[in-house]
């Protein structure tokens, strides 16, 4: 059995579409795990999404997210049902759930996978991004059960469609939380999601005020896309809040366009799935142009302009 | 509250990291190394505390296969008051439940204490597993994501970093903190404090010392393949004489790629 579970639903479709695929291959069963409180109804879309069993625990106690109740759970049910392979949603939560399950069943886990496959001898085979960005590592499990994170927007979910799954209530021991949360205050979370852009227009350090993503913005415009940034526009200049890199967002768009970005190792990280990858730069020895397929060695504030201009007329 | 306790971890410094091109294979053997950036925010949380409430002792934990002193004189500069190194050469290929193990023992070893802070992932491995899988060993209660914590009594009000919210939670002491990078500039110590730092002690103990189970070292996880990137990008340089010119080839170029247009 594979057992699927994040306290984000979106995370679980996306992880109940890979799951699936592993299933198929290793001839074996998908089951999806489904816990808080009034939830049931989310049980028949997990169904439809490639689940042939959901284990529902449906509790007033479970209303929120909280780390021991919710492990306690999932520990139950995995010597219950014994499932050979556990994947579990890569958030902040989720993480450190992941982690004590595998502590608590003392087992491997392989954190922020970003590949999953079955290799010949039907291992389960991880790759995750490590040193810094710097190298890929493909790692796989010694002892069962095998629990792999998985972060957000890295598998597609399925087209969900009419399938016969059984929903099975669950009945644990819920052990107490150790912490008490005073106050949950919510964030703005911008409601596009740059993992789905097809195009991105990012620029970096070379760009000299904030006003001037104006000219990005316009570009971005013009190709349909968003603008993305770099870590040290926003934890250093405070431009923005959220950046693409192996700490951020790893994006990939069709086309990346990289504009004033010097290209270490952590943003490359991040982009490293884009299609095509243009870079501007005036620094001919950035290391950007050693991962782009296009590189323009100029100043972005007279690049920018052209390519607008260029973009319109070939575009309208 | 009388002891504080920060894990850290000798990292190697993955700006400095070199690639062997023909192979992929990553140069490890005499790569710089140093405290993990995430830890050295743990200790200095760890050291604000302490100036905040005073009297409190900082010992610092470290895990490794080879010689970690030189990078924990530097935890010793900046505050802390004593560092523990377990080191012992079998080490060498734990993964994150035997580091966790191995930390937990020097910790139950050491004995009483308040708090253990821990950064929430290394800079190298950035598996983020260990402050975990530790607090679940130790049976203590964690907090993990933390960019802003206060002791209040016997109590730590901690501000835990969500994708979609901030939480604030109370937990009472003893209990493990996992801190990110947000939650403080770390100090650079002064030649002063890297002076004074020379007469604190380092002890070091093996895993005969802490009389480790072998089979608990063991590694739950089989590394198949490390390699940097495969980097097939085109790299072709565009130039000309105009901005214009450059952009009309760029625009070309991206139509015969198939990546413009809806």
């Amino acid at each position: 059995m594979i057992m699927v579970y994040s306290e984000k639903h979106e995370l679980t479709l996306e992880m109940l579409g890979k799951g699936r695929e592993i299933a198929d291959k290793l001839r074996t069963e998908l089951a999806a795990v489904l816990i808080g409180y009034n939830v049931q109804e989310k049980a028949n879309e997990l169904i439809k999404h490639g689940a042939d069993k959901v284990f529902l625990v449906d509790n007033q106690a479970l209303m929120h997210f909280q780390i021991e109740p919710y492990l306690s759970i999932l520990h139950s049910l995995i010597t219950n049902y014994k499932p050979e392979t556990v994947l579990i949603g890569s958030t902040r939560n989720g993480k450190p759930l992941a982690a004590r399950l595998a502590t608590r069943l003392q087992t491997g886990c392989i954190p922020d996978c970003n590949r999953l496959s079955v290799d010949e001898r039907n291992r389960l085979v991880c790759e995750r991004i490590t040193y810094g960005g710097n190298a890929v590592a493909k790692m796989t499990f010694k002892t069962k059960p095998q629990i792999a994170t998985i972060p957000p927007r890295t598998f597609e979910k399925l087209q969900p469609q009419e399938r016969s799954g059984r929903i099975i209530k669950f009945d644990a021991k819920i052990e107490e939380s150790k912490t008490e949360i005073i106050e949950t205050k919510p964030l703005q979370v911008s409601a596009v999601r740059i993992e789905d852009a097809d195009v991105i227009v990012s620029c970096g350090r070379g760009l000299e005020k904030k006003e001037d993503t104006a000219l990005l913005e316009e570009l971005a415009q013009i190709l349909n896309g968003q603008v993305g940034n770099t870590r040290p526009l926003a934890e250093d200049r405070k431009w923005f809040t959220e950046w693409v890199g192996l700490s951020g967002h790893k994006v990939k768009p069709k086309l990346y366009i990289a504009c004033g970005i010097s290209g270490v190792i952590q943003h490359v990280a991040g982009i490293r799935d884009a299609k095509v990858i243009v870079a501007i730069n005036k620094d001919e020895n950035a290391p950007i142009f050693e991962v782009a397929d296009y590189g323009v060695v100029g100043n972005l504030y007279e690049i920018l302009p052209a390519l607008k201009e260029a973009l319109k007329k070939q575009l309208h | 509250m009388n002891r504080i306790i920060v894990c850290l971890k000798q990292a190697i410094d993955v700006s400095q990291l070199k690639v062997d091109p023909s192979t992929r294979q990553l140069i490890t053997a005499g790569a710089a190394k140093k405290i993990s950036d995430f830890d050295k925010n743990a200790l200095e949380e760890a050291i604000r505390i302490k100036e905040k409430i005073g009297n409190v002792e900082i010992l610092t934990v470290t895990v490794a296969s080879e010689d970690a002193k030189t990078v924990l004189r530097e935890a010793l500069a900046m505050g802390a008051d004593k560092a523990y190194m377990i080191m012992d050469p079998s080490f060498k290929d734990v993964d994150t439940l035997g580091t966790a193990y191995i930390l937990a023992e020097a910790i139950k070893k050491i004995g009483a204490f308040d708090l253990v802070l821990c950064g929430e992932t290394s800079l190298d491995s950035f598996s983020g597993l260990v402050s975990s899988r530790l607090a679940e060993l130790l049976e203590l209660a964690h907090v993990s994501s933390v960019r802003k914590v206060s002791v209040e009594g016997d109590a730590v009000i901690a501000e835990r970093a969500l994708e979609d919210s901030i939480e604030t939670v109370k937990v009472k002491m003893p209990a493990l903190i996992s801190v990110t990078r947000e939650i403080n500039q770390p100090r650079i110590p002064s030649l002063m404090m890297i002076m004074k730092a020379s007469k604190k002690e380092i002890v070091t103990w093996t895993a005969a010392d802490l009389k480790l189970q072998k089979e608990k070292l063991d590694a739950k996880i089989e590394v198949m393949e490390v390699l940097a990137p495969k980097t097939e990008r085109k790299r072709v340089k565009i130039t000309g004489e105009t901005a214009q010119e450059i952009a009309e080839k760029l625009v070309k170029a991206l139509v015969e790629e198939g990546v413009l247009g809806r």
